[in-house]
């Protein structure tokens, strides 16, 4: 019984330590995460970079979902409740904390005058990464119309992103039927 | 009454967050800012780059971290004292993160299916050039009078730009793009 205890607490510690200390988005969280389970022996190797690819498949922030698979695998879903907690909770007390202060001092005309220069630069880091994002997403000049199309529409016409992925997927498993139709047909 | 139509909503649109943001992210900010800008206006565009832009120098998901940012504001904002603001913070982060719980929970079960699984391999393929696109309009929304005020902002965009593509650490081009902002206005 205690021993299941100290199981759920290092689970919840070792990703409370993973979101404190991973700055600029869940992206960065994946490759600590990966050395804390590899180090403490909780998956194989092979076996996270498998799951690690049906996380980022599933809707959801991918470091949360990455999370969730870790502590599930490890203690099922009772697990995955700690490692998720752990997780979250040191993004959410930082930004609680930022959320209370920043709306006094938002109106603050030096607060303004260096939001005036980070407003910019955060449009360029969104923007830097497209490239080589696109090419392991399987853009090439022949689906470039896919992305394209996706752009226009949710920026000029204010299409919900929701639909947007609801009519990828539907256009995706459309694509899978024609092809195994034809399939059929030879 | 007013408060808990409130909570309501505020749920609902980080449930509807969670459960069709794709690709995380900054792949989920265009949902992000079709819910909370455009459809509730809970913020404007720029409070909303504000949140992406202390995300970036904060631990944590911009997901959660606008999740949690939102839930505060939008209270307080309505006239709520900050204790309802914690509330909702709670809420909206707990929100965004049931649909992973669930769809995480039935993923690791049927793992093996799912992984060489041809239906959702095909889906796939669409859905991922889909969600390069997704990034793209989240750039495309962000460039507006408020966020670009004149000729600086440009120049700022372009320097952070070709040090980001070099592998410049994003924190510290913020820390410095803050710091050009004090200076040049």
């Amino acid at each position: 019984m205690n021993n299941r205890i100290k199981d759920y607490l290092e689970l919840f510690l070792t990703f409370f330590k993973i979101g404190s200390f991973t700055f600029g988005g869940g992206y960065a969280m994946i490759p600590l995460i990966r050395n804390e389970v590899r180090r403490k022996g909780w998956l194989e190797d092979e076996e996270f970079m498998d799951m690690l690819a049906v996380a980022q498949s599933m809707p959801g922030p991918v470091a949360l979902n990455t999370a969730l698979f870790v502590g599930s695998k490890r203690l099922g879903f009772k697990g995955s409740l700690f490692s998720g907690a752990g997780v979250i909770l040191p993004s959410f007390t930082v930004i609680l904390l930022i959320a209370a202060v920043f709306t006094q001092f938002k109106d603050n005309p030096v607060v303004e005058r260096i939001f005036k220069g980070i407003r910019p630069a955060v449009v360029a880091l969104i923007v830097a990464p497209l490239s080589s994002l696109g090419k392991s997403a399987g853009v090439r000049w022949k689906n470039l119309w896919i992305p394209v199309v996706v752009a226009l529409a949710v920026w000029r016409l204010n299409v919900s992103p929701v639909y947007i992925v609801l009519a990828a997927i539907l256009l995706g498993i459309f694509r899978f039927i024609c092809l195994m139709k034809r399939g059929v047909d030879k | 009454m007013e408060l808990l139509h409130l909570y309501l909503t505020l749920f609902a649109s980080f449930f509807k967050i969670g459960l069709f943001g794709f690709g995380g992210g900054y792949a989920m900010l265009p949902l992000i800012q079709h819910e909370v800008v455009a459809t509730h206006q809970w913020i404007s565009v720029s409070d909303f780059t504000d949140i992406v832009a202390i995300s970036q120098t904060t631990p944590g998901p911009v997901a959660f971290n606008s999740a949690t940012y939102i839930g505060y504001s939008a209270v307080t904002e309505a006239g709520f004292s900050s204790g309802y603001g914690v509330l909702g913070s709670a809420i909206c982060t707990f929100a965004v993160s049931i649909p992973s719980l669930i769809l995480m929970t039935i993923a690791t079960a049927f793992f093996l299916r799912l992984k060489n699984n041809p239906w959702i391999q095909s889906a796939l393929s669409v859905l991922k050039p889909a969600i390069i696109g997704l990034i793209a309009s989240a750039a495309l929304i962000l460039i507006t009078p408020y966020n670009f005020v004149d000729y600086k902002s440009y120049i700022i965009f372009g320097a952070v730009l070709v040090a980001s593509v070099r592998k410049i650490n994003p924190i510290l081009l913020i820390f410095l793009a803050g710091a050009a902002g004090l200076i040049l206005y």
